[in-house]
């Protein structure tokens, strides 16, 4: 009975990455500068614009940190000229530095530095890698778009990638929330209990940053303050594709540039 | 209705209790740190809105006497109380920590309507009481970090070995400072925490944040707005109602079902993020109206709504004609309409056991007074089929009321999406019901900031109704039951 429903539609799984995707590719990151130098640029209108501080001027320069955007769209709505959106599922970065954009001219080395030690850990994990989530504190929607890497639409288990319940069997941890203080120590516990070597997902520009919920009495800002994080992930919550970027480029197994890429190809 | 201060603690718990007795629903209590005191407030849902009672505490005092005793409903409200403001509810059975565990006399306290706020306060979980009573029980601590992809929570169920006599939750791990948070902010940015409080219900819980601005300000929401929030709150409702499908048939380990309704919940996500840009309609909702009207134009939405309803109701049919499935909802994790009534369950949790207050019917607010809501059959059975019964009626009166909001959509005169004569202070109650149950904010903005805002959630009310559905239930209905709260804990803890 339900056999014969389950083949009805035929195959719905993307091939992303293999394939591009027109939902992936048109799928909305955090807001990015499209215009770095506008001509009537004001410091204090700018600051205003943004509930969690994410936009400030450098050397004359708007940069945005997207690992504090929320994707409000604010900044687009006031000023088109200056913001837009990110399209597409690259969002997540190797470095909280590296989520500010325009890009800070500085740090290509300790980035390459922190790609090259990811690939050594990421080498011994092959093509079959166990998740273990933790919700430090999360609204609740994260935990729905990673749960959607399993629907048969993502079906991330096509890719190597599964889900488990112990962190002994765990390879990656994807952590969401501002960083509760209530689960600082199930967090760093669960961290802990996984074998070497492992990679650390922070999911969510609240478990990036803390958000809007941060600052507060009760959550760290982030769960940085509590695990090592090997990649950040902004979105308030980020798109299933986007986590599913994530995780790959944890695995050394799409660079940013490739994921870029694919997504021109899409378009 | 006008807020009224009732003198002394004592007599306006007789008020509530009485007016409890004679009909009414307890809809929350909280409290608001003022100069003068404490400020304690009930709510009590009265025909075309919500009543607040409010009493205040002078500055000093360590304790009052509980509510709880006369009414069982406030049993969680008033260890909240405790939590935020170290004062202690005499007489209550179990004055113990809830979302803020902190020793007994420990002054840090967030204090919500206090200007500033402690830096840090850690929880201390040595002040939760370990309970286990009687002969050959042991605990097993579920949680906070559970196995799948869940949000932490602990239940700790105290079983002989099958049965599970009782259970216990603690909800505190992902407690967030939510209310502080509020305060200071202004009203235009209150509406993007409103969204941040129960993820999978941010346009209910930005909507009913949004009417009490509207209703101190006596904004007129424009009537196309008031169709699109209509539209992204009944497409919410869609979501999470199979996203309960979802943990059902996982749970009753139908893998093919739990397939067919991931990718229905998924398209329903896809459909809300072509029309808005988020996939869970964030940032539609604004104060005095919606931020833009669907980025799909009303044919095409009408023509995915038609597609998506037919696959969804061919594939409900087959659910509920599935016996191995139904096997394991009927009579499990039964809630008796007596004590849905006097607890006031929200929700498909309350219309499953025969108690029904949905505030789209009975408050009507936006496009839900003329859309001629006709309600659907009451479901008595109090049990997890009842409450899947209830959300499969609910569905289908969602894409009822989708296609009536696309048509009127397509019709509705080209105009301002936004009544933009500008905020107001005061305080005031909104409403709107979430696919978990009615949510309330009861909101309080002075020299255009807020200075306290109180988002009580459908989860919050429902929640502590776990402890009394258990009855000769065993451990694997565990997950029948939790799924058929459907409930999230971000706005339990919050």
């Amino acid at each position: 009975m339900w056999a014969l429903r389950g083949l009805r539609n035929g195959v719905l799984t993307t091939r992303w990455p293999a394939r591009p995707d027109p939902y992936a590719a048109a799928g909305r990151g955090p807001a990015t500068v499209l215009d770095e130098r506008p001509a009537d640029v004001d410091t204090e209108e700018l600051e205003r614009i943004c509930p969690t501080g994410a936009i400030g001027l450098a050397g004359g320069a708007v940069r945005l940190d997207q690992g504090r955007c929320v994707q409000c769209g604010r900044c687009v709505t006031a000023r088109p000229d200056v913001f837009g959106w990110a399209e597409g599922p690259a969002a997540a970065a190797l470095a909280p530095g590296g989520l500010v954009v325009p890009e800070i001219a500085e740090t290509p080395e300790r980035l390459a530095a922190l790609r090259e030690g990811l690939r050594t850990r990421a080498r011994a994990l092959r093509r079959s890698v166990h998740l273990r989530h933790v919700d430090a504190g999360s609204d609740g929607t994260e935990e729905w778009e990673i749960l959607a890497l399993f629907n048969p639409v993502y079906d991330a288990n096509r890719l190597g990638i599964f889900l488990t319940a112990s962190p002994r069997h765990a390879d990656i941890l994807l952590a969401t929330g501002a960083g509760a203080r209530g689960m600082t120590e199930p967090l760093r516990r669960t961290y802990e209990g996984m074998p070497d070597p492992k990679i650390v997902i922070a999911v969510g520009t609240d478990a990036v940053s803390g958000g809007l919920v941060a600052p507060s009495y009760a959550v760290t800002g982030g769960v940085a303050a509590t695990v090592p994080v090997d990649v950040f992930l902004p979105g308030s919550p980020p798109t299933p594709f986007s986590i599913l970027h994530a995780i790959l480029l944890g695995l050394g197994r799409i660079a940013p540039a490739e994921a870029a890429r694919v997504n021109r190809k899409a378009r | 209705m006008k807020t009224r201060l009732v003198t002394d603690v004592p007599r306006l718990w007789g008020e509530v209790a009485a007016e409890v007795a004679a009909g009414r629903r307890f809809a929350g209590m909280f409290g608001t740190a003022r100069p003068e005191g404490l400020l304690l407030s009930a709510h009590l849902a009265i025909p075309g809105g919500v009543a607040p009672l409010d009493t205040l505490l002078p500055a000093g005092a360590a304790g009052y006497p509980a509510l709880t005793p006369r009414l069982g409903a406030a049993f969680w409200y008033e260890r909240e109380i405790g939590d935020m403001f170290g004062v202690t509810p005499e007489g209550h059975p179990r004055p113990e920590p809830l979302v803020l565990p902190l020793p007994p006399g420990d002054a840090r306290r967030p204090r919500p309507g206090q200007p500033g706020e402690p830096r840090v306060i850690e929880p201390d979980p040595r002040a939760l009481p370990l309970h286990v009573i009687g002969p050959g029980l042991f605990t097993i601590p579920h949680g906070p970090v559970r196995s799948g992809v869940v949000e932490s929570i602990e239940y700790l169920v105290e079983t002989p070995g099958e049965e599970i006599p009782h259970l216990n939750m603690r909800v505190f791990y992902k407690h967030r400072g939510i209310e502080k948070r509020f305060e200071g902010m202004t009203p235009g940015d209150g509406v993007l925490l409103a969204e941040r409080v129960e993820g999978p219900a941010s346009v209910a819980h930005a909507l009913a944040y949004c009417h009490a601005l509207e209703r101190i300000a006596c904004l007129v929401v424009p009537w196309p707005a008031a169709l699109v929030r209509a539209l992204h709150a009944e497409l919410e409702r869609l979501a999470c109602h199979l996203d309960v499908a979802v943990r059902l048939a996982d749970a009753a380990g139908l893998a093919v079902a739990t397939a067919r309704f991931g990718w229905h919940k998924e398209r329903v996500l896809r459909l809300v993020s072509q029309a808005c840009g988020s996939r869970f309609g964030r940032g539609v909702v604004v104060p005095g109206g919606v931020s833009a009207l669907p980025l799909t134009g009303p044919g095409e939405l009408l023509a995915a709504i038609g597609r998506l309803d037919k696959a969804v109701s061919a594939d409900i049919e087959s659910l509920m004609g599935t016996a191995s499935f139904l096997d394991r909802l009927r009579r499990t994790g039964p809630l008796s309409p007596e004590r849905a009534r006097e607890h006031g369950a929200l929700g498909p949790v309350g219309k499953g056991s025969g108690f029904r207050d949905d505030a789209r019917e009975t408050r009507p607010y936006d496009a839900y007074s003329s859309l001629g809501l006709r309600p659907p059959a009451t479901r008595g059975d109090g049990d997890a089929l009842a409450r899947l019964q209830v959300r499969v009626d609910e569905v289908a009166q969602s894409f009822r009321l989708l296609r009536q909001v696309t048509d009127e959509l397509a019709e509705a005169p080209a105009g301002p999406l936004r009544d933009e004569s500008g905020l107001r202070d005061g305080r005031a109650i909104g409403w709107a019901e979430a696919p978990q149950g009615e949510v309330l904010y009861d909101v309080r903005v002075a020299q255009g900031r807020i200075v306290r805002c109180r988002p009580r959630s459908a989860s919050f009310h429902n929640l502590v109704l776990m402890h009394e559905v258990f009855a000769g239930d065993i451990l694997t209905d565990f997950p029948f039951i939790e799924a058929s709260f459907g409930l999230s804990i971000a706005g339990v803890a919050r």
